[in-house]
Formats: C-alpha cells, structure tokens, sequence
C-alpha cells in the first residue's frame, strides 16, 4: 500500500518538476545565469513550493501521527556546523556544472541523453561515498 | 534563452510543494530527493525501502506518462560533454548526502518549516551555484 501511494506521490512530485521546467537543465542554468541570459521562473517554482508546504505541513502537523506509523520523522538538529555548509557548497558548484539537481536527473533517465546518462551514476555513487562516509565518521 | 514561464512554473511548483505535504501526512517524511535515493542503497536502518523505491519510481515514471500522454517527448536541453556531467554528478551526489539534502529537502521542506540549517544550506547552495554559472560562462565562457 505504502509502495502504491508513495508512486503516486512521485508521479505528482516529477509531473511538477516537467510542468515547472526544473526538469530542463537548460532553465535551470538560465536561472542561475544572473549576469547573462536570465530566466526567473525557478523563483516561482521554489514559491509555488514553498507557500504550499507552509501551510500545508501546519496543517498536517497539527495530528498526533501521520496516516502510517506512530510519529513524524522531522529533523531536530539546529546547529549549524561545518557539514551543513560544506555539503551545500559541494552541491551547488556541481548543480552550477550540470544543472542538474537530485530529483530532476533520477526525473531525465527514462528520457535517456548521454548527458543524464554521464551524470545519474556519478551522482549515486557520489551519495553513496558520502552516506558510507558519515557512518563511519559517526 | 528560456521561456519565462511564471504561471508553469508556479503551478508545477504547487505540484511539488503539495506532494511533499501528502508524504508527510502520509507517513510522516521529509520529501528530500536525495535523502530517499540515498537511502536506497544499504545499509539499509529502517522498513521504508519499499516507499522509497515507489517515489523514486513515480519521479522516474512522470515525464514518460506526460510524453506518452502529450504525444511530445519533454523537452531537454542538456549538456552532452560527458566528462563534465561525470564531475558535476560526482559533486551533487556527495555534497547533497554529505549536507543532509538538496534543493527539496532543504530547498523546499525545510525552508517551509523554517529550518535555521536549511536556510544556511540553502544559501550556501544557491551562492556556489551562481558563482559557478558566472565562472563557466563569463570568466572561461567570455
């Protein structure tokens, strides 16, 4: 069941990602471009995003539990420390290179270019280092 | 140049915005892309493998439905030097993981909760990132 809905909720997340043209690496790098051939849109999808999941998450957040399982999992930590800035750094010269970001490239597969095709398995190898990384470091 | 597309993008944003809330009402997670991808590889902590795969699934499923519906492939424009999309891959894999999230974990989810660690992640990313536009295609570009 949770198989089913959680693909449901991919295929509205990846519709999104094609109807906002974040799936276009070249609107993304257009958006980045501020000194060149701008293209604000992706402010309008990260708003889009943003107001909905504002009010949405008060709403939701509001019951005791979600529909399955006992408790939400939210992030607690608060600290800022140098991984918190490290990573993100790291991540946005590559989102810079490629225009490119997690969701998506795993959305362009299917689609097959040579490009996204170079990057998805770097990228997972990349996330993989870095989570057996950490747990070593933990 | 790309279309300036404020009302596309503000609706497919919704899009993404309202998926991340029904996940949570859902089974209580974190929409992050790269927290679910990265957790598709062992070890494997917890029983969600199955979720994950079928939202990965979904994201990789959608712009093949919306083709197949339309009758017109998504359109793409991505660079082909693979060398590059090696590195750039390389980068956004590690740095994502290494920073507990990308652009929807910390981007969207955690700037909705007003996450002090995702607003410092969040920053930090858009400011490489156009820092490093303007080295590629202004600096080397000219």
């Amino acid at each position: 069941m949770s198989f089913l809905v959680n693909l449901a909720l991919g295929l509205l997340f990846g519709t999104g990602l094609v109807v906002s043209g974040m799936a276009d690496p070249a609107k993304v790098l257009n958006f980045l471009d501020l000194f060149g051939t701008w293209d604000p849109s992706l402010a309008f999808v990260m708003g889009g995003a943003v107001v909905v999941a504002f009010i949405g998450y008060r709403l939701v957040l509001r019951r005791d539990a979600p529909v399955v399982g006992k408790t939400f999992h939210l992030p607690t930590r608060s600290d800022i420390d140098a991984r918190i800035v490290a990573g993100p750094a790291i991540f946005g010269i590559g989102w810079g290179l490629g225009g490119f970001c997690p969701g998506p490239a795993l959305a362009a597969i299917g689609l097959g270019a040579t490009g996204t095709l170079a990057f998805v398995p770097a990228m997972i190898l990349g996330m993989w280092a870095a989570r057996l990384l950490a747990e070593k470091r933990a | 140049m790309t279309e300036f597309t404020p009302w596309a993008s503000l609706i497919g944003g919704a899009m993404i915005g309202l998926s991340a809330v029904l996940l949570m009402l859902w089974e209580g997670r974190i929409a992050g892309i790269s927290g679910i991808a990265g957790r598709l590889l062992p070890p494997y902590r917890d029983g969600a493998f199955l979720s994950r795969l079928g939202f990965i699934g979904g994201i990789v499923a959608a712009p093949l439905l919306i083709s197949l519906a339309s009758g017109t492939p998504v359109s793409q424009t991505i660079s082909s030097n693979v060398p590059l999309m090696i590195v750039a891959g390389l980068l956004v894999g590690f740095g994502s993981v290494w920073g507990n999230g990308c652009t929807s974990g910390h981007g969207v989810c955690g700037l909705s909760r007003l996450s002090p660690r995702s607003i410092v992640a969040t920053a930090t990313f858009m400011a490489t990132a156009f820092i490093t536009v303007f080295v590629v295609r202004h600096v080397i570009g000219g």
